[in-house]
């Protein structure tokens, strides 16, 4: 890639620049700004869609009664049952009880404080699904 | 406790956090080697495909070494003491780093970009193996010399303490490292040697596993060729953005860091004063620009906007091309090292 061929496609970065290896015209390699580049920028994109689909098919399902708030707040976090559990340092298989409405709304206070002081939100937040 | 505005710890930005990270630090140490010097003596460059790994559901591709590794090898190819420190206890891994920090001591950290507030809100993905410089702290401010970012940045202690001890793959349990001393003279000609040795030996494996190196370059050519067939139309394209994301986004310096090598390979051709290293370096940089190709049309089949001949076999054959021109540069790089 040449210096005035890197690309400034902003996206990803927002504000930000990030750094490409480029040649200048002596066929010297320097650092080079770029404000992003479409390809990835689309990839980045395509990602998000994604995220954000699981996102909303969960909080419908939790507004069915089908799944606790708690399943909406991992979806929003980018999380599984797998890394949730390691988060909060319980096996997997209760983590996954916790996902119940039935189960999750009797859990113990300070497991849930203990949730929602992961997700950065408030206990009544987390009961609640804002 | 240093002074957040009159901190000297020098930032430069670079394209990647391990390699540029390592890179600032030394720099700060009076070893002034540049990015790409890290990047090459440390032997990041790689690559592999392991379609059964998987992390976010997508298998892993990957352009570099093993996290971890660069700073590993660099510090060891250059005679560096290098103390790092790992922990159980979050408020006990934030007091050491605190200690350090006030006697003026640069430290190196390892955290997940999931929870940096200062990082772009579409980069925020869960991944663990991102590197940083905390270089002093007013309270519970801390300021950070983020290799990737253009200045210094500030943290609150809540949030660099949730990154240091992310989970998932790479979880960096609050590892921190600082640099202990330099051992006698930095020997440059002999590190490059090494690491440009273990770069080829890594590309060039027979292993029975055709996984990594340009045979699993070509084989992750043959597979992208399924895709379409395997998986329908939907999850190809899922599992192609991913590939470029690994390869674009996430720090390379362009091409699945391919330039970044190829950068790299030009101040070798000046340390070891091999003239023929400039030659291959030129071939580096096709390369790198020849997996560009691959991210654009990648891209445009993600995004549906194919033009005539775009397609996965057409995508294959760029992999194909990408393999055979790294065949040959790592062939040839052997015999200038050897």
């Amino acid at each position: 890639m040449e210096k005035k061929e890197v690309p400034q496609d902003r996206g990803i970065y927002g504000k930000c620049t990030g750094i490409c290896y480029a040649v200048d015209e002596n066929g010297k390699y320097v650092l080079s700004p770029s404000a992003g580049w479409e390809p990835a920028n689309i990839a980045n994109q395509q990602a998000w869609e994604l995220m954000e689909e699981q996102i909303a098919e969960t909080r419908e399902r939790v507004k069915r009664g089908e799944l606790s708030p708690l399943a909406y707040y991992m979806a929003r976090n980018l999380m599984d049952v797998k890394i949730l559990a390691q988060y909060i340092g319980l096996p997997k298989w209760r983590v996954k009880r916790h996902l119940k409405p039935r189960v999750f709304r009797r859990l113990n206070p300070r497991l849930l404080e203990r949730y929602a002081k992961l997700f950065n939100i408030k206990m009544e937040q987390l009961m609640e699904m804002h | 406790m240093r002074d957040n505005e009159k901190n000297s710890f020098i930032h430069r930005q670079s394209a990647h956090c391990e390699s540029g990270g390592t890179s600032n630090i030394l720099l700060n140490y009076g070893v002034d080697v540049s990015e790409a010097l890290v990047f090459g003596i440390g032997a990041g460059l790689f690559f592999g495909f392991f379609p059964f790994i998987k992390m976010n559901g997508l298998p892993v591709v990957t352009f570099r070494n093993m996290p971890g590794r660069i700073l590993k090898n660099t510090s060891k190819r250059l005679g560096i003491k290098i103390e790092s420190y790992k922990f159980k206890n979050p408020e006990k891994s934030m007091d050491a780093l605190d200690i350090l920090l006030d006697k003026g001591i640069p430290v190196g950290l390892q955290a997940g970009c999931y929870w940096l507030p200062y990082f772009p809100d579409a980069l925020r993905f869960h991944f663990n193996a991102h590197t940083l410089i905390a270089i002093g702290r007013k309270g519970d401010e801390y300021l950070i010399s983020d290799p990737v970012f253009e200045e210094p940045v500030t943290c609150l202690r809540k949030d660099l303490m949730k990154a240091r001890f992310s989970e998932g793959p790479f979880s960096p349990k609050g590892k921190m490292y600082c640099i202990k001393g330099i051992k006698g003279q930095v020997d440059l000609p002999r590190a490059v040697t090494k690491g440009i040795r273990e770069t080829c030996w890594f590309m060039l494996a027979k292993n029975p596993i055709p996984l990594i190196g340009v045979r699993g370059i070509r084989y992750f050519a043959k597979r992208v060729q399924e895709w379409p067939e395997k998986y329908g139309k939907r999850r190809a394209s899922l599992l192609l953005g991913n590939a470029i994301r690994m390869q674009e986004e996430v720090g390379t310096g362009g091409g699945g860091f391919r330039l970044m090598y190829a950068a790299f390979l030009q101040e070798a051709a000046d340390i070891l004063n091999k003239k023929e290293l400039l030659d291959i370096s030129e071939r580096m940089t096709e390369t790198g620009d020849k997996w560009r190709e691959f991210a654009l049309l990648g891209a445009r089949i993600c995004k549906d906007r194919s033009l005539d001949g775009d397609n996965y076999d057409n995508l294959s054959n760029v992999l194909l091309d990408c393999a055979a021109k790294e065949y040959g540069i790592y062939n040839d790089l052997r015999e200038t090292v050897r």
